[in-house]
């Protein structure tokens, strides 16, 4: 019997040693230890032995099976291991490679500078008011206090449709659709399309204007400034200070034009603001009495200030895009530099 | 680096400067001349010189080396821009620098006696080798270039900004002096305005023993730093009273005026006049004409006639100083393209209290200059448009200082309006104004306000954040929202946003085959576009669009995805003639991908506004026939996507091929629908696949709507695979869709799913032939 078991024991620790995949690991432990394995025949073969050798027998093939049974589950455990890095290894991915990407496109300019713009002035109360593109005569000029004569006509190269239909110079025309619509307090931006005959490097036949308007008792130009000066620091950074200077608009006394400290140098001076340490982006004032009236807002009661910058300029300054055809042009390569 | 010129200058001396030729020899078979030149300061130097005038003893500008000259043509006098002295060597020559004429120093004979000559500009002996030459010149002067507003026509003059630099220094203004005395005339002379509409103001005055000779250097050298060229002492005088007044003024040889007459009216039809200049226009009722006894002799505040100028021989005159309204002026300069700088400040506008000013000064320079005998003979002529813009006014500082939102104290304000030429009393708060007769744009207080606050600072002017305003609701409009939300959507789905034009020329229309009878071909025209190229607003961004793509594809951006959210603009019959703007969508695939690609974005949008886009085959002029659809909702047509024609992408030499579409914006979004929850069913969902197998005509929306009516529990039909082989058949496919089944008040059991399919195939066999495979 001891005999039988030594046999036994130096066949299984050459089966182990010949194991070298789960499936032979598999057929080895059956061939042994299954139900008609070598071990359990052993097992079976108690019958033959003298009764009072058994109990020593059999605790010598059980200590047999928890043996043989422990060096499977050893060699199963290795088995798995190694199996495993092996499928680590055959699935490692080289993660330096680029990822794959659902690519977004990308707004044009004017409409990041536009909800920026809206964002900050929806936060003050304004909302948005979009006026028709082609306008009359009335709406673009006589009713902002530019007459046929007045020789502001001439600071604004118009497109004319008809004598009476032109193409809308300036997003104050929107100003008074909305003043004859609405009784004061009023807050709004008009942004749009706007059209002069200029074309160059820094003037386009079409840009984008935001016109801002408000109109309640007792507005006054110190108001005007607190409003520029929160929307320079919002839209350009803190620290960034306005300056007003005169300047003059049929539809607005007095008037001002607009200067911010210059971003980029902090006013020292520099390239971007010409050395001045100012950079000029729009045109305000208090919205002159005659068109108060024009609209049927009575001027003693209620006064307003107004104010209109370009988009394209603020485009142009903020992102630092150097030729304004840029914007028009629809090339790739500069649009998708815009993600917003 | 930075480099200070006061600095430089101790080192080296870049200035020019009176050098006097001390020895002159000529180079032997040359024009030239080789010269020592005493430089004071800079020694002497050897300088070569092709002039004619050089000789041993003159004085002339001598440009170092280093120093900057303008460069003349081949005539010496037309100066083709700048150029800086360099040591040079001239036939074998070494010269140290150059010898200078007027035109190489931008002085000519206005500015400085003598400096048009073509040759060396001679200096005075008394002046001092090496010292700067500018002050002797008369160009140590600085020239302002000053941008007017358009309120403003009272300071487009040298007496007008003096009036302001007056009132911000608090200096007195000096006036230049208007006297002369006058002399009997001994003429008949007659004036009559017959449109005082266009001329409100008309004053003749007649001078005699007239004798034409050249201005005096200082009137001259005055004229020519403004940019004017001296013609003669007549004509200087009314240049000059221009610049310094700002009235334009006009003398005719009065001699050549018949009948002794001047008549102020609008010109016959087809009355024609050669001006000044030589040129002829034809003239009609709109154009405001002076004339004599008999015929137009003045285009009015624009230009003379031929028939009445100054001439040599011009022995009397009549003065003319006048206001004529301006867009009068405007329209005739415009109209007939003849402009000059009397008609731009007619344009701008003038006073009458300046004119009558304008013409006194006029006369003092006649006899200043002694020119001519002033006489009696003065005709002023006010109709009943006149007015000489002197006005009385309140202004009460409350209302002021409530516009401005500061406190201005009063005796400031009085000062500042002083100071500006205001009579002003003040009485409590209420100020009461006599306004300066020049200055017609004062209308009301908030003019004042701004006069004040400009000369008191808006540096007073601190920030204050709406203190009275009432509250309001800001924000975008739901349709406002709503674009932004489109936008976002066309962006996630990798498309950039581009803007173009909305003036397009119909060559546009061309490119794209529309047709002569195309609704896109009733477009609105802009009467004076900038060019053919941007005058047709547009119907159809789809120009636009394929523009864009061209444009990418010759730079070599070989593919992407692009939109544009842009109005069209479409004539309407209605009564005030307004058109339609209506907004459209344009997207264009170019490059890469295939006709699927851009529907699929379009169906992924369509989702993301709850909405369901059906497509039917169709055609465009522009699309290739076999992959266009017209794009519909809930039976409405919005609009259309396809691929651009390969014959039209050959004639754009696109070298790839670009997919397209154009919907109706306003219209998609009419169908929109607002989301609402469906309640999940309690039972799974079950999905079978079917294979089918029909003819090659039959569309895929076809199948796809049969499966839908044929069974209410389909919730999702979706294709997964086509495929179309000799396996199949002869002018047949193989389409396979997974069908979806949700369950509504029980769970599908598998037998019902099959009496679902059952039914499916059934209606397909019977409806279109189609079997499954």
């Amino acid at each position: 019997m001891q005999d039988k078991i030594e046999q036994l024991k130096s066949k299984l620790a050459q089966a182990f040693a010949d194991i070298h995949s789960s499936e032979s690991l598999f057929q080895t432990k059956m061939k042994y230890l299954g139900k008609t394995g070598e071990i359990s025949e052993l097992m079976k073969g108690m019958r033959d032995i003298p009764k009072e050798e058994r109990p020593e027998a059999g605790k010598i093939i059980n200590a047999l099976r928890a043996w043989a049974e422990e060096k499977f589950a050893d060699l199963d455990r290795t088995l798995k291991e190694i199996e495993l890095n092996k499928q680590y290894k055959k699935e490692a991915v080289d993660v330096t490679l680029p990822g794959n990407r659902q690519p977004s496109g990308a707004y044009h300019p004017n409409t990041l500078v536009r909800r920026e713009l809206i964002s900050i002035f929806s936060g003050m109360g304004f909302t948005v008011f979009e006026g028709p593109e082609i306008e009359t005569d009335y709406y673009n000029f006589t009713a902002l206090n530019t007459p046929k004569d007045h020789p502001a006509r001439d600071m604004q190269d118009t497109f004319y449709i008809t004598d009476d239909l032109l193409l809308r110079t300036q997003t104050s025309a929107g100003q008074i659709r909305v003043m004859e619509k609405c009784k004061p307090p009023i807050k709004i931006l008009s942004p749009g399309k706007v059209y002069r005959s200029d074309d160059d490097a820094t003037h386009s036949p079409m840009f984008s204007q935001m016109e801002g308007l408000v109109v309640d008792k007792g507005i006054t130009l110190c108001d005007l400034k607190g409003m520029l000066d929160e929307f320079a620091r919002k839209i350009f950074g803190e620290g960034v200070k306005t300056r007003l200077r005169p300047s003059y608009f049929p539809f607005t006394e007095p008037s001002v034009e607009v200067d911010v400290s210059c971003f980029e140098c902090g006013g020292k001076g520099c390239r971007l603001c010409k050395g001045t340490g100012w950079i000029e982006v729009l045109g305000a004032g208090m919205v002159n009495r005659h068109v108060l009236e024009g609209c049927g807002v009575d001027p003693e009661e209620y006064s307003g200030f107004a104010f209109g910058m370009g988009i394209e300029r603020i485009a142009m300054l903020k992102y630092g895009i150097n030729n304004m055809k840029l914007l028009f042009e629809g090339d790739v390569r500069f649009l998708k530099q815009f993600k917003g | 680096m930075k480099l200070p010129l006061s600095w430089l200058k101790e080192y080296v001396d870049v200035d020019i400067s009176p050098g006097e030729v001390t020895e002159c020899e000529p180079i032997e078979g040359t024009h030239l001349h080789v010269c020592k030149v005493d430089c004071g300061e800079s020694g002497e130097l050897q300088i070569c010189c092709g002039a004619d005038n050089v000789r041993k003893g003159i004085k002339a500008p001598v440009a170092l080396i280093g120093a900057t000259v303008y460069a003349t043509a081949q005539d010496h006098v037309t100066v083709e821009g700048v150029m800086t002295i360099k040591k040079g060597k001239l036939r074998g020559v070494d010269s140290f620098g150059m010898l200078c004429s007027g035109a190489e120093l931008g002085v000519n004979g206005d500015m400085y006696e003598g400096a048009d000559y073509n040759g060396l500009l001679l200096l005075p002996a008394s002046c001092k080798n090496g010292e700067d030459v500018k002050p002797i010149l008369g160009l140590n002067d600085y020239i302002f270039d000053i941008a007017l507003t358009a309120n403003r026509p009272d300071c487009n003059s040298i007496l007008g900004m003096a009036r302001e630099v007056a009132a911000v220094l608090g200096k007195p203004l000096k006036e230049p002096a208007y006297t002369y005395s006058a002399k009997s005339g001994g003429k008949r002379v007659e004036v009559e305005v017959l449109a005082p509409d266009l001329c409100p103001r008309y004053i003749a005055h007649y001078v005699k023993d007239i004798a034409i000779a050249p201005s005096p250097q200082w009137l001259k050298r005055r004229l020519a730093l403004c940019g004017l060229r001296s013609i003669n002492n007549v004509v200087d005088i009314t240049n000059y009273v221009l610049l310094e007044m700002g009235q334009p003024m006009h003398a005719f040889d009065f001699a050549k005026l018949e009948n002794g007459k001047i008549t102020v009216r609008r010109a016959y039809d087809k009355e024609s006049i050669i001006t000044l200049d030589g040129k002829t226009f034809e003239l009609g009722g709109e154009n405001l004409v002076i004339c004599d006894g008999n015929k137009p002799c003045a285009l009015a505040g624009i230009m003379g006639g031929e028939n009445s100028e100054i001439k040599d021989d011009t022995r009397e005159l009549l003065f003319e100083a006048a206001k004529f309204a301006r867009d009068s002026v405007r329209k005739t300069s415009r109209a007939l393209g003849q402009h000059s700088d009397s008609s731009a400040t007619f344009e701008r506008g003038v006073n009458e209290y300046t004119t009558e000013r304008a013409m006194a000064r006029a006369l003092h320079l006649i006899e200043e200059l002694g020119c001519g005998t002033v006489t009696n003979i003065h005709i002023d002529i006010k109709t009943p448009n006149s007015h000489d813009g002197a006005k009385k006014m309140t202004a009460d500082m409350r209302k002021i200082n409530g516009l401005l939102g500061i406190e201005i104290p009063i005796d400031k304000a009085v000062d500042i309006l002083k100071r500006l030429n205001f009579g002003v009393t003040a009485a409590g708060d209420v100020l009461s104004l006599d306004v300066p007769p020049y200055r017609e744009d004062i209308d009301g207080y908030a003019d004042i306000a701004e006069e004040l606050i400009r000369e008191y600072g808006y540096d007073h002017v601190t920030g204050t954040f709406l203190n009275s305003a009432r509250v309001t609701n800001g924000g975008y409009t739901p349709a406002q929202a709503a674009e932004n939300a489109v936008k976002d959507k066309l962006v996630s789905l990798g498309m950039y946003e581009i803007s173009t034009y909305s003036f397009y020329s119909e060559k546009d229309l061309d490119m794209l085959h529309f047709p002569a009878n195309a609704a896109e071909r009733r477009f609105i025209k802009i009467r004076n576009p900038i060019g053919e190229d941007l005058s047709v607003m547009r119907t159809t961004l789809m120009p636009s669009m394929l523009n864009v793509i061209v444009r990418n594809l010759k730079r070599g951006n070989t593919e992407g995805k692009l939109f544009e959210i842009a109005n069209v603009y479409i004539p309407t019959d209605s009564p005030d003639g307004m058109p339609e703007e209506r907004k459209m969508l344009c997207v264009g695939f170019f490059g890469n991908g295939n006709f699927l690609d851009i529907k699929g974005a379009i169906e992924d949008w369509a989702e993301s506004l709850n909405e369901k886009f059906d497509f039917a085959a169709g055609s465009k002029p522009f699309l290739h026939p076999g992959i266009t659809a017209i794009i519909s909702c809930e039976g409405e047509e919005i609009g259309y996507v396809g691929k651009i024609d390969p014959k039209i992408s050959e004639e754009l030499s696109m070298e790839k091929k670009a997919f397209v579409a154009e919907i109706d914006y306003e219209k998609a979004l009419s169908h929109a629908k607002p989301f609402k929850y469906k309640p999940l069913s309690r039972f799974p969902e079950v999905a079978r696949d079917l294979a089918l197998v029909a003819d090659e005509s039959i569309t895929c929306a076809r199948i796809e709507s049969e499966i839908y009516a044929a069974c209410k529990y389909v919730s999702d039909v979706k294709l997964f695979d086509i495929y179309a082989g000799s396996q199949i058949g002869e002018n047949k496919k193989s389409m396979a869709y997974t069908v979806t089944f949700s369950p509504k008040d029980e769970a599908l059991t598998p037998e019902k799913i099959d009496g679902f399919v059952k039914k499916i195939l059934g209606n397909l066999k019977h409806n279109l032939n189609v079997e499954l495979r």
